[in-house]
């Protein structure tokens, strides 16, 4: 009797500690895990950055399998975090199922722009214009007019990376040659720097002297293969400019974490609808000295002419196909 | 030297066992600075207390208790089938052919077309290394985990290329038709009027057919020829061949029916759960199948149960990760002290137990 008293005492404490927490944000991760250096990790340092900035707490699972996705959306729903944002396209799915089911909570979530719901609020990114800016800072920085391009797995979203790339390589020199290498065409491709480190060396063999690592986890054996063998390299989605300094010319910026950022700072107020959030490339004290005036001029007028849309990249999933490069 | 009865063996050394991976478990909890007694309380009332968390530990148990009877079954004639995770690869392949490209009118026609194609492609799957097995020689265990990378880039193929719709980004096949969806036991909890039972839970209709294949296990290995000549091949090759077991024969059904049993996982998981066929659906089942089966001693009822506890394990570790700051991969460590102190370190628990029985009974 004792023990059934205690164990209803003790439902009784969770459930209260719950409606305490109410409207505490929460994040859930994708299967390649919070500390990728890359994509998880944006999201992460966005919702730490909210964390330290209003004192607030959040809450946070990395999942382990695809069952728990559904699962990790309803329990949060319930405790009343609010609002519930999600790292990752792979959620659309469970996301689709979830979000009617809880009309009063408010989802965000990445990589992901066309489901309609009331309240879901979807977030899109131009990775092909970006990856056009670092691609014409490859060629601009390449001696041997052979740069690489090592995306992590082989889906249109990385192929979209991909083509962007290799369209800005062409724009300023169109002579010269993308080499494209996928990791993997499963999901553990975003998490196997070994694989993006033998992929780099192949193409450093092939003349190479700039490689752009789109590949999440997988591009943390790329950029330390190429500070290694002496070659440049971009990183991707955070700025990993500091990983090696002075080796790595710039990286390609998805901003996850403003957009997470952004998320948690409207809590309940979230606006939703389908949004695009910002691209860009990175300069800092890490790259200055590799990066000439000359060079960050161009890239900086055509990111103008991309925003004032004079110039246009073409995106690979529009049509699945690709001017620049083939895959 | 003496042995213990019977049911010392069977409840004692598994309980005490898992009470040794417990107390490793909470001595790691407590050096991350958590509470053991706090994670012990989130487990059991995010998994035992809310229907939901049964609903979703039975889903994770319907998985094991398949791949716990494949394993076992393999066991009885002295094969190692760790290849559980390409043969359910492989049949989950076969419920997304049959579930996709046949109209089925109703789910219970469905879910018995879907089994015999998870079954039929299971069965291949472990065929092949079997009959190298019976006929040249080449070691089970080498080829059954070979054949799961094999399995794994089968299914890769047609998952980037011919099933996955145009333009999606998930490596998966298209929806399922709804006329294959399975009843989920919230659904058969609504027929009997309870209205707010299971919401959402994953389990589902498959959970019956994991019951039913419990007890035909039982009955082909205990009670049927073919089992006897099973369990005889097993017990001694050399003996059984002098007897008249075909041996080939009997790898091969073996196995076969080890695959199929294997293959039938993905009913619950593809046609059950996701209602698609995803690239990682397996989540591992095949290998918690070889723990599952060590543990309840490659006995139906024992394979039930160790299934359940490695149901619990799974939907507590998901409480876990969801309620506390205890990092995923040490929620996999305390799943791999479980599995380690069970499956590999019964002789270590089993002779003190032994000792100590006997030591009581003689004084």
């Amino acid at each position: 009797m004792s023990f059934m008293k205690s164990i209803l005492g003790g439902a009784a404490a969770l459930a209260l500690g719950a409606g305490a927490a109410l409207a505490d944000p929460a994040i859930i991760f994708d299967l390649g895990g919070k500390f990728d250096k890359s994509f998880n990790e944006a999201a992460f340092t966005g919702a730490q950055r909210w964390a330290d900035e209003t004192g607030g707490s959040f809450r946070e699972i990395e999942l382990q399998n695809e069952a728990q996705r559904e699962q990790a959306l309803r329990r949060f729903a319930e405790a009343g975090s609010n609002p519930i944002v999600m790292a990752g396209f792979a959620f659309a799915d469970a996301l689709g199922k979830v979000a009617p089911d809880y009309p009063d909570t408010k989802f965000a979530v990445i990589d992901v722009n066309w489901l309609s719901m009331p309240n879901v609020r979807g977030i899109g990114f131009n990775e092909h214009e970006g990856s056009y800016l670092v691609g014409m800072m490859a060629a601009q920085a390449s001696e041997s007019g052979v740069v690489g391009f090592v995306g992590g797995m082989d889906i249109p979203l990385i192929r979209r990376f991909g083509c962007g790339y290799a369209q800005g390589v062409k724009a300023v020199n169109p002579n010269a040659t993308v080499i494209a290498n996928m990791t993997g065409t499963t999901p553990a491709a975003w998490n196997d720097p070994v694989k993006g480190s033998e992929l780099t060396k192949a193409q450093i063999s092939q003349g190479a002297d700039v490689v752009f690592a789109a590949a999440g986890g997988t591009g943390v054996g790329v950029l330390q293969t190429a500070a290694d063998e002496g070659i440049l390299s971009i990183g991707v989605d955070s700025n990993q400019n500091y990983l090696h300094s002075g080796k790595v010319l710039t990286s390609m910026l998805k901003r996850v974490d403003i957009a997470v950022y952004e998320a948690f700072t409207a809590g309940n107020n979230l606006e939703t609808g389908n949004f695009m959030g910002a691209v860009g490339f990175a300069m800092d004290e890490h790259n200055a000295s590799l990066v000439t005036a000359d060079m960050q001029a161009k890239v900086e007028a055509a990111e103008a002419a991309i925003a004032g849309g004079s110039l246009s990249v073409h995106n690979y999933t529009d049509d699945e196909t690709c001017p620049a490069v083939s895959f | 030297m003496d042995v213990m009865p019977k049911w010392a063996d069977v409840v004692l050394v598994p309980l005490f066992s898992l009470v040794l991976a417990a107390f490793l478990s909470a001595l790691l909890i407590l050096a991350i600075g958590e509470s053991p007694g706090e994670a012990l309380k989130l487990m059991v009332e995010g998994t035992l207390l809310r229907s939901a968390g049964w609903g979703y530990m039975l889903y994770y148990t319907t998985n094991f208790i398949f791949t716990g009877l494949a394993v076992s079954i393999a066991f009885h004639a002295s094969l190692f089938n760790i290849g559980g995770e390409g043969q359910a690869m492989m049949g989950g392949l076969g419920v997304s052919l049959v579930c996709l490209f046949i109209p089925w009118p109703h789910w219970s026609l469905a879910i018995v077309g879907a089994s015999v194609g998870a079954a039929v492609f299971g069965m291949i799957w472990a065929g092949l290394p079997a009959y190298l097995q019976a006929k040249r020689g080449s070691h089970i265990v080498i080829t059954t985990i070979m054949f799961n990378f094999i399995a794994a880039g089968i299914l890769n193929f047609f998952l980037v290329g011919a099933l996955k719709p145009k333009g999606s980004m998930d490596p998966a096949t298209a929806n399922f038709p709804a006329s294959t969806h399975l009843p989920t036991f919230e659904d058969m909890a609504q027929l009997l009027g309870f209205e707010k039972m299971f919401r959402s839970a994953p389990a589902n209709v498959s959970f019956f057919i994991a019951l039913l294949a419990c007890v035909v296990v039982w009955y082909l290995i205990w009670r049927s020829p073919l089992g006897y000549e099973i369990r005889a091949l097993g017990k001694s090759g050399p003996a059984a061949r002098y007897a008249g077991v075909g041996s080939v024969k009997i790898i091969m059904i073996t196995m076969m029916i080890s695959g199929a049993l294997c293959g039938l996982m993905a009913v619950n998981t593809t046609q059950g759960e996701s209602e698609r066929l995803i690239l990682n659906f397996t989540e591992g089942a095949g290998f918690i199948g070889i723990a599952v089966a060590l543990m309840g001693r490659s006995h139906p009822v024992g394979v039930f149960l160790a299934a359940l506890l490695f149901g619990f394990l799974y939907q507590g570790g998901a409480e876990l990760a969801l309620w506390t700051k205890i990092p995923r991969e040490m929620i996999i460590v305390i799943q791999a002290l479980v599995i380690l102190f069970t499956g590999a370190l019964t002789l270590m628990v089993r002779a003190p137990l032994e000792q100590l029985f006997f030591a009581i009974r003689r004084g």
